[in-house]
């Protein structure tokens, strides 16, 4: 054989192993994607109101954001991408006003034209809602001022004050555009209906049982989407989602599932299953009523933090529960986030094991909190906040503490949260997207921050968290956040993190076009979503 | 012309280790049954002594161990010793079956002698209300009770008990009833007693046969609910042991990786519950003049 026929044979045997992965890697398209919605059913179907996944998960397909996380790098912090809009915008006035051109030819699901006047007014009733009508996140948007359609395809936004949380703010997944038209006629229609720009087209709600939609042909991404429809299922219960993902009756969950799932899952069905992974934005928290003796001292406080071994725990813990990385205030690996020599340095974090429960038992003994009992109140939600509380309460043990839980269901658990009736809770916090800089506002005294239930005021915890939030130099505003997580942390002991969530989508390996992201909110509009049938 | 000699001696009385030997003599599965009750009771009261670890520490190097002779029963996903927390959850289960089922029962043999003695219309109100609890099956009365107090051993034991009232209240009526009209019901009524020592001295008293006979069912009846409850992350909760919290922590997860998790207390449960019901049904054949004789 010659070099040159020798060559041309490599080529050829090159070209023949190529084609199989190339053309597994082209979309194809039609079919109907099946999926589970681990919950009941979504409270109301408006994700402007709403703060839960099942909203999202059940109506995303439907409906357009202005920006979004790019879908093909969704653990990115700062890739962001236009959906309604051309480009992203340069900022002028100082970082104070963003200028956003909106697609032309953009059809709503009615077949009529979808201008700036929409867009506007979805993010008016987002930051300045309407009286009567709920925007669940409107402490995000502080620093917008006004919107405005300057005309049928430009949008600007004036803020109060430059800051780099803004468009992290800005491509909130629950972020949907409305139609100005149904909104001004009423703005609760949303709520009960849906209508929007997205990939699909709404066909069907059972309540409890399904969603089903099917491809808009008129989506403005060419090409997109990819599947003919989707049926989406409310399944509660993970036992039935293994079953169903099993028995191929479905093809994934996107929330996430325990590490026992995911090993059942790879042992029964091989290279069936294709498993994706990721460090997940949302972190418990055990938070102590400072309004009930003695938790309004910060030994105490501190005391219950020191006796948790978060080094060793994690680990340990990943292998059963749905978390893995142990970290501060701030989302790990975020450039926002403590370092693990930083974090080293907080009381709660110290290497040493042994030092931190002989801290904690002379900080109780000093506080006259000496062998004290309390209740946890935990919420009746498996993965992995009764693994949380399990664990905890055996390390609060090794310090004399005598603790017992109290599961309570969803509903009766938010209540307590909000009449501050219990002495120590596991709390949450879960963002969907990764936006340092607001995500800590949990951390704000409730009444600034609506969802923090520690029941205490704390104006120098409002000045630290002012004076990061308004920094935009990136190196100043990291030397700021360590402050503010210092406070938090130490000085105060607000707050104790638990490991921080892991992410674990099991999903039947034909689904492609799809990446996990460090929110179970994001990516979820299934537009690139293919079948591999 | 023949004589008739009438023995009117006494019987002679039996000790209670004869009775003991003369039940086990003729009820060997009611034997069976108190011996696996005397254990559990045992090994619930003296947990302490007998339980080879804290049955709520967690030993992360120990996750999810199948049995061994470390761990003779395997450990949980904690890394907890099973067989330890099995014998700590016996104690779970007789402090929960015991007092919903003395309460329980102490409270249906009040109204339900109450009920015949007063009659009328006290009887017709406890007979409608008994009605209306029991047209609930126990474990729906005993969900919707927790439903409302929330979740907790006190809880778990209120909501267990109330459906149990009823039913005891209405077996012992039906003894009652009869009692009532014995003669020396009525010699005590004429003599002036109050009704209250009536119903004590000369009435709970000729009971007493059927309703320990109920108590004893009570407390199986208690054991299950309280495992169904603890099951449905409604009943004592995490680290407490308990047969039906652990089996709802780990048989769904580890169903086919790690199956001791879920085997081991579900053989409590089936031991301890079969146990009381032999020893139940031992009781009343025992103590029923009908079938003591056969």
């Amino acid at each position: 054989m010659s070099f040159r026929s020798g060559l041309l044979a490599l080529a050829l045997a090159l070209s023949a192993a190529a084609l199989p992965a190339s053309a597994a890697d082209t979309p194809k398209h039609g079919g109907t994607f099946t999926y589970m919605i681990p919950a009941d059913a979504p409270p109301t179907l408006d994700a402007h109101r709403e703060t839960t996944y099942a909203t999202v998960h059940a109506t995303a397909p439907f409906y357009s954001v202005l920006i979004r996380i790019d879908p093909a790098n969704p653990t990115s912090a700062t890739d962001y991408v236009c959906d309604l809009c051309t480009e992203l915008p340069k900022p002028t006035d100082e970082g104070k006003t963003w200028t956003f051109k909106i697609r032309d030819g953009v059809k709503w699901h009615d077949g009529s034209a979808l201008t700036a006047a929409d867009v506007a007014k979805s993010w008016q009733e987002l930051v300045h809602p309407s009286t009567g009508v709920l925007s669940a996140r409107l402490p995000y948007y502080t620093m917008i001022d006004t919107i405005a359609a300057t005309d049928a395809s430009t949008v600007v936004f004036k803020l109060k004050f430059a800051t780099s949380a803004f468009l992290p703010a800005l491509a909130d997944p629950f972020a949907y555009i409305y139609k100005k038209e149904v909104l001004d006629r009423d703005p609760h229609w949303y709520e009960k209906n849906v209508m929007g720009s997205g990939p699909f087209i709404f066909k069907d709600l059972q309540i409890g049982q399904s969603i089903t939609g099917v491809r808009n042909p008129n989506y403005y991404m060419p090409g997109l989407p990819y599947l003919d429809g989707f049926v989406g299922i409310f399944t509660p219960k993970q036992a039935v989602e293994i079953d169903a993902i099993r028995s191929d009756r479905a093809s994934m969950e996107f929330r996430g599932m325990p590490p026992s799932a995911r090993d059942q899952l790879v042992k029964e069905l091989g290279d069936k299953i294709a498993i994706q992974t990721g460090d997940w934005n949302c972190v418990n928290i055990i938070t102590a009523n400072h309004g009930k003796k003695p938790f309004d001292d910060p030994r105490v406080r501190r005391a219950l933090m020191l006796a948790i071994d978060l080094w060793h725990g994690a680990p340990a813990l990943a292998k059963i529960a749905n978390v893995r990385t142990v970290g501060g205030i701030v989302f790990p690996g975020s450039p926002l986030a403590a370092t693990k020599e930083e974090l080293e340095k907080i009381p709660g974090y110290w290497p040493d094991i042994d030092k931190s429960r002989a801290e904690a038992r002379r900080l109780l003994k000093e506080a006259g909190a000496e062998g004290l009992t309390f209740e946890l109140m935990n919420r009746n939600v498996d993965q992995p906040y009764k693994y949380i509380a399990t664990w905890v309460i055996d390390e609060w043990s090794k310090v004399g503490l005598k603790v017992t839980q109290k599961v309570l269901p969803t509903g009766p658990f938010f209540d307590s949260l909000r009449n501050s009736s219990f002495d120590v809770t596991v709390d949450f916090n879960c963002q969907g997207l990764i936006n340092p800089a607001l995500d800590v506002g949990k951390f704000l005294p409730h009444s600034v921050y609506s969802e923090n239930y520690g029941n205490y005021e704390d104006p120098k915890d409002i000045e630290l968290y002012q004076k990061m939030l308004h920094e935009i130099d990136p190196a100043k505003q990291r030397i700021a956040m360590r402050e503010y997580e210092t406070y938090i942390l130490d000085t105060q002991a607000h707050a104790i993190m638990m490991p921080w969530w892991e992410r674990i989508v099991p999903m039947r390996s034909y689904v492609k076009g799809w990446k996990i992201g460090p929110s179970h909110y994001v990516n979820q509009d299934l537009a690139t979503i293919w079948l591999d049938k | 012309m023949s004589t008739t000699v009438i023995d009117d001696a006494p019987l002679p009385q039996r000790s209670y280790w004869q009775s003991l030997m003369r039940f086990c003599q003729r009820q060997p599965l009611g034997t069976f049954g108190l011996v696996l009750v005397v254990i559990m009771a045992v090994t619930g009261f003296s947990a302490e002594l007998i339980a080879p670890y804290n049955p709520t520490a967690n030993d992360f190097a120990a996750m999810t161990e199948p049995p061994s002779w470390q761990h003779l029963l395997g450990t949980d996903q904690f890394g907890r010793d099973l067989m330890s927390r099995i014998i700590y959850g016996a104690r779970t289960a007789l402090i929960v079956g015991m007092t919903s089922a003395i309460v329980g029962g102490f409270s249906g043999l009040i109204l339900g002698v109450g009920s015949a003695y007063f009659g009328g219309t006290t009887d017709l109100i406890i007979q409608r209300l008994s009605d209306i609890v029991m047209a609930f099956p126990l474990i729906i009365m005993a969900l919707a009770v927790v439903a409302i107090f929330g979740p907790g051993v006190q809880n778990v034991i209120m909501a267990i008990t109330i459906p149990l009232i009823p039913r005891c209240s209405r077996v012992v009526r039906s003894s009652a009833l009869t009692v009532r009209e014995m003669p020396y019901v009525d010699a005590a009524r004429a003599c002036g007693f109050g009704a209250t020592r009536i119903i004590m001295r000369h009435m709970v008293p000729n009971v007493m046969a059927p309703f320990l006979i109920m108590v004893t069912s009570f407390v199986g009846q208690a054991i299950l609910a309280e495992a169904s409850l603890s099951y449905l992350g409604l009943g004592v909760q995490e680290p407490v042991p308990a047969w039906g919290l652990m089996l709802q922590g780990g048989a769904e997860e580890y169903a086919s990786t790690a199956p001791w998790i879920a085997i081991f207390p579900g053989v409590a449960i089936m031991l301890a519950v079969l146990g009381i019901n032999l020893f139940g049904d031992a009781m009343r054949d025992a103590l029923d003049p009908k079938l003591r004789e056969r």
